[in-house]
């Protein structure tokens, strides 16, 4: 008898855990929003340039995700439809130049604005750095996730208006000069500064000012 | 892009001169990075980088736990372990520093060491508890970069049971004269209304402030959090919907700050939000969906220009327009913007064209039709994605007449398919077609088992066997299809088997087994040698072998045969595979003893269905309590001894957190529920014993599966399209600029240099997919009334067909050609976000009381309305002892009065009991429609109030769906109320009632619907049930379904499971057997006599609770309802 309920029972766990150990899709069950799932930058070549998750995943997951994704993004060809379907999400993608952006959205929600938040985010990403490339990025990511964190909060378009990402943006760093300082007229008048100028201190970290 | 590639040449040698510049002795951060970068983009190998970044991450853990780093240098360092971290390599100790940073660096410093916490951490991370502090500082902060920063964090992770602490805070911030503040502050409230919507519900009356809010930045936040809770509960925001409009209206003309506009666009994020929160709204309620029609058109017309954002905008604006209460005109706009995504050249655009269209085909099917040849180009798309999403098109257009040539198409694209996830699908759907249209579908099902290989739902082969088993009307048509399967595995059996999956070969074991006898000219000694070579296949698992013996057992009735069983059994008696072994022993002695063999499987008998199984092997006591004696050890649970386990392993194999629908059992997994599924994820398929077993536990769903699956139920339903189709059936060569819609065919009319011949064929294909679908040729110019009234006339019916339709939301039922499939999917789409993903899958669904017959287990759900209870039905009440004069209402009374204006209205004999809050469903001008629920102890009843508010006209109403009732006339003033007992079919974690009132003013006048909806809980269902001890514990065994979790216990000193319990028994009803010492007995019924145990047992601090029910996803219904109750204050 208890040979006989073992196999019983133990058969019908292994179903059960079967289910979901492909835990993605569960923990995308979970959460029926509009929300992003998650946002991948790589280059031509497959590597990672940024990554944010709005989903709660394992690392191992994670990187099952985006090696898998990574590889069938890739093997795309370029006329094709910028929208894929994986597992039991929607992938859409743009390619930039050398840069694929690369996001994950339920079945249900709109692929044509996720490719447009793709665009903006490229758009922003583009006036912060002054005509954006693959090398700003890969130097100054923790910049490109600022940027990202201000524009998409939580995996829902936060602000859309630009100007407002990039003030914010812009804010937050010249602060770094002097940490005292909190919001005042003058200080819009700082954050006006020529683009270029404001380019120039990301990139000439040299600079001792800079800290 | 060649500028781009400009730039990054130039970009290059500034960056690589760094290094270079005087005076760089001491590096500084970002030339640090710069190193690494640089250091890694030169090496060659895999090998090479894992070298360096090791190495890289030697040195950054060597200097952070060094005391004489400065945050400075920190902050430089997380950078660092960020981008190796992202490159895929632990840098694990560097956690504890980036909340170090957080809490110790200045602002900047702050900004990185934030930023690496929300990175590196995900919400279940232990030091997580670290960073409260901090952000609780830092809200307080005046420096607002700071409080910034730490509600931005806050938004992407924060530990659930922390929130309390910040939430006064963040609330506080909701008043903050910055916008910016005050936008993230409404974020974070959404992020804590999604992870824990307990927690703010108290706060609901702030997000209408924030709604309000004078910034169009935060009142677009707070869409986010309106747009969840009303997918939860659109009932409870149908007054704000004014407000959606107007903001809209606002939007679209304009009125908002340049700096919204997205390529001369204003505010398309925005706009989308709102178009999704109205759709929501306006779903099968009238009123609202009329205070929308406007601004839906003002936006149909404003988003002219050629780009893809306002494509975004329309391609929302006609999901909205398909969801709500139809109108036709704008139904025909929304057809025509559909045509122009169609025939778009760009392909993102068709892609999402297909994707709207299979989205309203049900509601108009003819508006494929109209783009028949588009969809054909899509059919041979080079991009799979486009092919794949034609299919799921095509599949929900499926008819009798084009079932065969699309299920070929599906067979096409699987050939091809690599992708496994499609091609479960795609098997999905094919199988799911097969049994719909059984007379073709015998070699289809060959075709998807040999191309679906194991990876198909373990359902499907199930669903297959049992229609075999079960067969259709006619005896010699079973005989013909089981001996044509005979054959066919026969002659598989003797080409390659090793090359077939292991699932096809289960279902050829089982054929072979059950049937090989029908041929006659077969000797069982040939079918034993074949399966013989089964066992002996390297390739073959060992469940497949347990089949192959389950076969042999049945096959070893003759001479010939006995000899060869008894030798195959001889070998497998000794496998370590305990079922492997059981079933030898069976053959062995089944094959020894031929009286025994033919009294327990008489070849060709079909099984006893009334097969009494002790599933309690009660008969098996005396040989247990003997063991006993002999000092044997008592049997542990599974369970039991997993968490021995557990304990002594550290290891928690539990699942984590909120678990609904991992806790479900495979079947609300796996989406398509087979009620015999249970059979072989056991690991025991096979058995004949077993089979009946199941068979008698679930007699009655099983019942209704057949028919559904059946060709009656198929063919009902198909009638009318059928006749339809016999009138008009397109001809081949008809140019499809003929057909239908000029306008926007005409443009897609093959061009004459396109090949003739392929056009013809492509003409030939059109007309056999297309074929049942058209009916008249005038298709979008249908007036408007007309149409209307169409629709409305679909709906009803769709109610009926919906009992019989075979299929739950993800694949909703092609064959249902009407709005309710449509309704289905939206509501799949848009409103049930809230009820959990349990629900996701599930409808409930009215019927006829004659259709009852056909209503079954297969739909996910469904209440059942019988016209009264019996109790009713003994004494008739006529219609007139409700109707009843009543000259107290004015229409401009509040909610709150009218609710005891019709409380007096409630019948007599349900007045004991304890009503629900009166709740408005819907209302016209002339009829106010309000329900409420009662429970007694043996039933729910819903009570419908039908108030004519009109003065003196007399209203002939009929309330559809929930059954036909008999027409009846109500007077001015009056209010009629019907009564309806609920019995639940299935459970759900909600259930919503869907109904339709037809009613004229004055009677005799042109009909007029109005359709409602009504949610009621799974709760309203449960009773408590008392039982002894010694019943439970005889129960506990027999139950088959169950679930597991762990609650929260509620804190008390002295005894928190007692009082924990009795919250359940006060909140749930719940009945509490006994309680022995940390474990609980908790034993409940679901109406009617749908018993569920729960078995609770404190551990570390937790209240580990395990459900058990004959009831299949009962437990899992009642476990969220539990969790419910004992997360509320």
């Amino acid at each position: 008898m208890d040979g006989w309920m073992d196999g019983w029972m133990d058969g019908w766990m292994d179903g059960w855990m079967g289910g979901w150990v492909d835990g993605l899709l569960l923990t995308i069950g979970i959460t029926s929003s509009f929300q992003m799932q998650f946002m991948l930058l790589f280059s031509r070549q497959g590597k990672l340039r940024l990554q944010k998750w709005y989903v709660p995943l394992s690392d191992k997951e994670k990187k099952k995700i985006t090696r898998e994704l990574v590889q069938t993004v890739l093997a795309r060809k370029p006329k094709m439809c910028s929208f894929l379907e994986w597992r039991d999400l929607k992938i859409v993608y743009k390619r930039y130049a050398s840069l694929y952006f690369c996001c994950a959205i339920e079945d249900q929600d709109n692929e044509l604005i996720t490719l447009e938040i793709i665009h903006r985010y490229v758009e922003l990403l583009d006036k912060y750095f002054g005509s954006v490339c693959e090398l700003d990025i890969i130097f100054n990511f923790e910049k490109a996730y600022f940027i990202l964190d201000e524009f998409l909060l939580g995996g829902e378009a936060q602000e859309t208006s630009k100007k407002n990402v990039l003030k914010a943006i812009e804010q937050a760093d010249l602060l770094q000069e002097d940490t005292k300082v909190s919001f005042s007229p003058s200080f819009l008048m700082v954050w006006s500064r020529n683009a270029a100028e404001v380019r120039d201190s990301c990139r000439g970290s040299e600079q001792a000012d800079w800290v | 892009m060649s500028d781009v590639v400009e730039k990054t040449l130039t970009a290059l040698p500034s960056l690589l001169s760094l290094d270079s510049q005087p005076g760089s002795a001491k590096l500084s951060s970002t030339a640090k990075l710069g190193n690494l970068i640089r250091g890694i983009t030169e090496l060659t190998s895999k090998h090479e980088e894992e070298k360096l970044i090791q190495h890289e991450l030697a040195s950054i853990k060597e200097q952070v736990s060094s005391p004489n780093t400065t945050m400075r240098q920190m902050r430089e360092l997380m950078v660092r372990a960020v981008y190796c971290e992202m490159l895929g390599y632990e840098a694990s100790f560097s956690y504890i520093h980036a909340i170090k940073l957080a809490q110790q660096g200045n602002v900047l410093e702050k900004r990185v060491g934030y930023l690496a916490v929300s990175l590196f951490l995900n919400e279940s991370h232990e030091l997580l508890l670290l960073l409260v502090n901090t952000v609780l500082k830092d809200l307080q902060s005046t420096n607002l970069i700071e409080v910034c920063m730490a509600l931005t964090v806050v938004c992407q992770i924060f530990p659930k049971d922390m929130i309390p602490v910040i939430l006064p805070i963040v609330e506080e911030k909701l008043n903050h004269p910055k916008e910016i503040i005050r936008r993230k502050a409404v974020l974070a409230l959404h992020k804590f209304y999604l992870i824990a919507p307990n927690q703010v519900q108290h706060i609901h009356n702030k997000f209408r402030k924030a709604l309000c809010d004078k910034d169009p930045g935060v009142m677009t936040a707070s869409l986010h959090i309106y747009l969840q809770l009303i997918q939860e509960n659109a009932e409870a925001y149908k007054d704000l919907t004014a407000s959606f409009v107007t903001i809209l209206k606002q939007v679209v003309g304009g009125k908002l700050p340049m700096d919204f506009n997205y390529h001369s666009v204003p505010a398309p994020w925005l706009q989308i939000q709102l178009l999704r929160i109205l759709s929501l709204l306006g779903k099968n309620d009238q009123r609202t969906s009329e205070v929308m029609y406007e601004v839906l058109d003002e936006s149909l017309r404003r988003a002219e220009m050629n780009h893809n954002i306002t494509y975004a905008i329309l391609y929302e604006c006609v999901k909205c327009v398909y969801t709500i209460h139809p109108k036709s005109e704008l139904l025909e706009k929304a057809a025509k913007c559909i045509g122009n995504f169609v025939l778009s050249p760009k392909i993102n655009l068709k892609y999402l064209g297909l994707k709207a269209l299979t989205y309203v085909v049900q509601q108009d099917p003819k508006l494929a039709l109209q783009h028949q040849m588009t969809i054909i180009e899509c059919l041979d798309h080079s991009d799979v994605i486009i092919k794949r999403e034609t299919l799921e098109l095509l599949f929900r257009i499926t008819n009798a007449q084009n079932v065969t040539v699309i299920v070929e198409k599906m067979l096409d694209f699987l050939r091809l398919s690599k992708d496994d996830h499609m091609t479960i699908d795609i098997v999905g759907k094919v199988a799911e077609l097969a049994e719909k249209y059984p007379f073709k579908h015998y070699s289809t099902m060959n075709a998807v088992f040999s191309l679906g290989g194991d990876m198909m739902q373990p359902e499907i082969p199930n669903g297959f066997l049992k229609l075999l088993s079960e067969g259709f009307d006619s005896e010699e048509e079973d005989r013909k299809l089981r001996l044509f399967a005979v054959s066919s595995y026969i002659s598989l059996l003797q080409g390659e088997p090793s090359k077939l999956p292991q699932r096809f070969l289960q279902v050829i074991c089982w054929v072979l087994g059950e049937y090989s006898f029908l041929k006659e000219d077969l000797e069982p000694s040939v079918v034993l040698g074949l399966l013989t070579k089964l066992l002996d296949m390297k390739s073959s698992s060992s469940e497949t072998k347990s089949w192959v013996l389950v076969a042999m057992t049945k096959l070893c009735w003759s001479e010939a045969a006995v000899s060869e069983a008894q030798q195959v059994a001889e070998t497998y008696s000794s496998s370590f595979d305990t079922t492997l072994r059981q079933r030898a022993q069976e053959l062995q002695h089944l094959s020894r003893d031929s009286q025994l063999h033919s009294r327990v499987l008489p070849p060709g008998g079909r099984l006893e269905p009334d097969e009494v199984v002790d599933s309690s092997l009660s008969f098996l006591d005396g040989f247990v309590s003997e063991a006993l004696s002999a000092g044997a050890a008592p049997y542990k649970p599974l369970h039991q001894r997993q968490e021995e386990l557990s304990r002594s392993k550290v290891l928690s194999l539990e699942p984590y957190g909120l678990s609904l629908p991992i806790s479900t059992s495979s079947c609300s997994i796996t989406d398509r529920q087979s009620p015999t599924l249970l059979s072989t994820s056991s690991g025991l398929s096979g058995d004949g014993t077993d089979f009946s077993h199941r068979g008698s536990s679930t007699t009655l769903r099983l019942d209704g599966v057949k028919r559904v699956w059946g060709r009656e139920g198929y063919l009902a339903q198909k009638k009318p399209v059928e006749e339809v189709a016999q009138v008009e059936v397109p001809s081949p060569l008809r140019s499809p600029s003929q057909q239908g819609d000029a306008n926007s065919c005409r443009s897609k009319t093959p061009t004459p240099t396109a090949n003739p011949e392929c056009d013809q064929e492509k003409q030939q294909l059109a007309s056999s997919l297309f074929g049942g679908l058209s009916s008249q040729s005038s298709v979008c110019l249908i007036s408007g009334a007309a149409k209307m009234v169409n629709i409305q006339r679909f709906r009803r019916k769709a109610k009926g067909q919906r009992s019989s339709s075979t299929t739950n939301e993800q694949r909703a039922n092609p064959t249902v050609s009407s709005a309710s499939a449509v309704d289905n999917l939206l509501c799949n789409n848009l409103l049930e976000a809230d009820t959990e993903p349990i629900n996701s899958s599930a409808k409930q669904t009215f019927q006829h009381p004659h259709s009852l017959s056909v209503a079954n287990g297969a739909c996910d759900a469904e209440a059942i309305l019988t016209d009264g209870d019996p109790k009713e039905r003994n004494q008739p009440l006529s219609s007139e002892d409700f109707v009843e004069a009543d000259d107290s209402p004015p229409r401009e009374d509040q909610e709150r009065s009218k609710d005891s204006c019709l409380t007096p209205h409630l019948p007599a004999e349900l007045s004991g009991f304890s009503h629900s809050e009166i709740i408005p469903l819907c209302s016209s001008q002339s009829l106010d429609l309000s329900a409420c629920h009662v429970q007694t102890d043996n039933s729910v009843v819903l009570v419908v109030f039908i108030t004519n508010t009109s003065e003196d006209a007399n209203l002939q109403i009929q309330v559809f769906c929930v059954c036909e009732s008999p027409v009846e006339e109500v007077r001015g003033r009056s209010v009629s109320v019907r009564q309806y007992s609920l019995t639940v079919k299935m459970p759900l974690v909600h259930f919503e009632l869907v109904g339709m009132l037809s009613y004229s003013i004055p009677a005799g006048m042109p009909q007029a619907m109005m359709q409602f909806s009504y949610k009621l809980p799974l709760t309203s269902f449960i009773r408590p049930l008392t039982v002894s001890t010694e019943e439970y514990g005889s129960m506990w065994l027999a139950f088959s379904h169950d679930t597991k979790q762990n609650l929260t216990l509620i804190k008390e000193e002295r005894e928190p499971l007692t009082a924990t319990l009795n919250a359940l028994n006060k909140k749930l009803s719940l009945h509490v057997v006994e309680i022995i010492g940390v474990e609980g007995l908790v034993a409940c019924s679901l109406l009617q006599d749908q018993p569920c145990l729960m078995h609770c047992r404190v551990h570390a601090g937790r209240l580990a609770v395990w459900l058990r029910s004959p009831v299949p996803d009962l437990p899992d219904c009642l476990l969220y309802h539990c969790q419910r109750a004992l997360q509320e204050p």
